[in-house]
């Protein structure tokens, strides 16, 4: 087994020079990273960079081409009878049995991972508890809301006490307060010692990941904590603007983006404010003003900004391969 | 291995809780089997009764007018038109005033006194189901006939009857039907193969579904992530609905019985044998399409192939012997083969594992087979 990438063994996940194919697709492209234990870690990546297609090779439901996953110790490929018994998933999409209550649902996943019958009446009380469903353990699963079903199936992905954790996307489409509770949850893990990789597309998510890594057309952009990222990560400055018509502005510093007129890395609408990524905010302030000024368009105010995570992000997922 | 059977009790108590859960389901599993059953029974009649005939009695005597009346009696004929010639006969069903003619000639009396009488049986071939239900019951009725009158014959002559019983009776070419369904009941007949094409139906199509309804709603993937084990699996979603389709074809069978009058001739306990293991392998079958097809709808595709194979080539209408060897290669690759044969010795011959143990062991070969490719197929996997 080359170490050649630095990565130790001991650590809980650890990638190496994983690559898959699918035809002349290349999914996940020579990616190497490993995460500490107890460590939240953050898989960033726009839809259809690979986020999911590595999680499933960790999973051992996908063979890489080339390159090797293991999960504490254990080969995902090889190993990975011995490796499900102590890895807890929550996919994408809702798995668990709508049809089925609550209750059915964690004693059938308890069973199924062993559970003694003792140990299965106390899980499945602290997951009632953790998911909040007092009182709803008899309800068909298809009746709960949507942050309900997100702990629940976090509860069931968890029953048999797993040291790993891969959720991916646990947070799409539920509102605010459940999100913010399902990552009280994450964070209650990982202080017991458990290891979660994460995927979300939420950046207010991202910044809560210990450390992030930022995957783009299938290869790892970015890997540091989320802090360190915005310094390193971000070429130029960005600028704040608030301006009279956003939606002409956007449109001028589009065409003179694309044309060349302006080195624009990046333009984009956050609300009624444009953000906008140039080499220096000293240099180009007053150029920026100038070219709205003249088609017309009052500028309210225009400052350097610290990036916001997602504006790392764009910048990462643009930056030329 | 306790930890593995608990997994498949786990398994098992989920697909039980899933199946008791959907009514709607239920309902249909149910109910289809039986509409099929009141449907074949009902609908699909091969014999046709009360045949428009025309008759042409040349003999005019009391034997020919004795043997139009059985005509008549047996229920198939009915007598509608009196003619002279066989050619008024042709133009009579050329007109499509009658489906048959029957022309008795000349010295008919005579004739079968010597035992050799000849009548001459014309009948439209443009309505196949009138043909073969016309010729196969004026073919019984003139051999009933016939031995009537031999019987007759022998007692006015003095002598034992007994004894010339069988000479007496003429070349006579006993079919099967004949000779456990005296009266060409078709539901008879259908029984013991309908059952079969039921329940191969409706556990090819429900085991087809099954696996890969959880692939589509991506269930499938939270359980690849757990020790569960491939064969687990399959049992587990193959033992919940063996019993459904037992309950459902004690059901038809019942129906068949005391609805319908079906002898039961044999032993229900080897019957019963014969049956699960004729269901296992059907689900064993349909468990193997579920791996292979990527969506509900290509499953219910495979499923509907297995049924029109099965209708056809199974036995159960068209007799396999007359098959060639290719289409009747294709049904020896279905369960419903094995069973129907088996089935129709046992329901309506009554005789014993002695005569069924060939197709049962071949039965329970195949249910090992198909079950361990199931859940070899079945990948832990998703690509």
């Amino acid at each position: 087994m080359s170490n050649g990438t630095g990565l130790d063994p001991q650590q809980p996940i650890v990638v190496r020079n994983l690559t898959k194919k699918f035809g002349d697709f290349v999914a996940v492209d020579n990616v190497s990273f490993a995460v500490n234990a107890g460590e939240v870690f953050g898989w960033l990546g726009p839809n259809g960079a690979g986020k999911t297609t590595t999680i499933r090779m960790l999973l051992g439901l996908l063979h890489p081409t080339s390159g090797s996953t293991h999960v504490l110790g254990l080969n995902s490929a090889t190993q990975t009878k011995a490796m499900h018994a102590i890895v807890g998933y929550m996919s994408q999409q809702f798995t668990l049995y709508n049809d089925l209550t609550a209750a059915e649902n964690i004693r059938f996943y308890g069973m199924v991972y062993g559970l003694s019958n003792r140990d299965l009446r106390q899980r499945q009380a602290e997951i009632i508890q953790m998911a909040g469903l007092e009182g709803r353990e008899k309800a068909l699963t298809s009746t709960l809301s949507g942050g309900w079903k997100q702990r629940l199936a976090l509860g069931c992905a968890i029953v048999h006490r797993p040291k790993v954790v891969f959720l991916d996307e646990p947070t799409a489409g539920v509102d605010p307060i459940s999100r913010r509770d399902f990552w009280t949850l994450i964070y209650a893990m990982a202080k017991e010692g458990v290891t979660v990789l994460v995927t979300t597309h939420y950046m207010d998510e991202a910044e809560l990941c210990q450390r992030i890594g930022f995957i783009s057309q299938g290869r790892l952009v970015a890997l540091d904590r989320p802090g360190r990222l915005k310094q390193t990560q971000m070429r130029g400055d960005v600028l704040e603007l608030n301006v009279s018509n956003p939606d002409l502005a956007m449109r001028i510093l589009k065409a003179a983006q694309q044309s060349g007129q302006l080195p624009l890395d990046e333009v984009a609408l956050y609300g009624a404010q444009i953000h906008a990524v140039v080499p220096s905010a000293e240099a180009y302030k007053e150029v920026l003003r100038a070219l709205l000024s003249t088609a017309g368009i009052e500028v309210r105010s225009l400052e350097r900004i610290a990036p916001t995570l997602e504006d790392v992000f764009i910048s990462a997922v643009n930056a030329p391969a | 291995m306790p930890k593995s059977l608990r997994r498949l009790a786990a398994l098992i108590r989920k697909e039980v809780t899933q199946l008791l859960r959907d009514r709607r389901g239920l309902a249909y599993m149910l109910g289809l089997p039986l509409l099929q059953l009141f449907l074949y029974a009902y609908a699909v009649n091969t014999s046709v009764y009360h045949i428009p005939t025309a008759i042409v009695d040349q003999s005019r005597d009391r034997k020919s007018r004795e043997f139009v009346q059985a005509l008549v009696n047996s229920q198939y004929f009915n007598a509608t038109l009196q003619l002279e010639n066989g050619a008024e006969v042709m133009t009579a069903i050329d007109k499509g005033q009658v489906r048959a003619g029957v022309i008795i000639p000349p010295h008919f009396a005579a004739d079968t006194d010597r035992g050799s009488a000849t009548v001459l049986m014309m009948l439209d071939g443009s309505d196949s189901a009138s043909v073969s239900s016309g010729y196969s019951a004026a073919a019984l009725v003139a051999q009933s006939y016939a031995s009537h009158l031999a019987t007759e014959q022998v007692q006015r002559k003095g002598i034992r009857t007994s004894a010339l019983a069988g000479a007496s009776a003429l070349p006579i070419t006993t079919s099967t039907r004949v000779l456990y369904n005296p009266d060409m009941i078709d539901i008879w007949f259908l029984l013991p193969g309908l059952a079969g094409l039921i329940l191969q139906t409706l556990a090819v199509q429900q085991a087809a579904l099954i696996i890969v309804r959880e692939r589509e709603l991506g269930t499938i993937e939270q359980i690849l992530i757990t020790p569960t084990r491939p064969l687990e699996l399959v049992l587990s979603k193959m033992i919940p609905l063996l019993a459904l389709c037992l309950l459902t074809m004690g059901v038809v069978v019942g129906i068949g019985v005391f609805w319908f009058g079906v002898p039961f001739q044999g032993s229900f306990f080897l019957y019963f044998w014969l049956t699960l293991l004729f269901i296992a392998s059907s689900l064993g079958l349909g468990l193997l399409f579920s791996n292979r097809a990527r969506t509900q709808k290509q499953a219910q595709q495979q499923a509907l192939l297995t049924m029109m194979f099965g209708l056809l080539l199974g036995g159960m209408i068209y007799p396999r012997s007359a098959m060639p060897a290719i289409p009747r290669f294709i049904g020896d690759l279905l369960p419903m083969t094995y069973f129907v044969r088996a089935s129709r010795t046992i329901f309506t011959k009554g005789v014993g594992l002695r005569f069924v143990w060939t197709d049962m062991l071949a039965l329970a070969i195949y249910t090992v087979v198909v079950v361990l490719l199931a859940a070899r197929n079945f990948k832990k996997r998703l690509d």
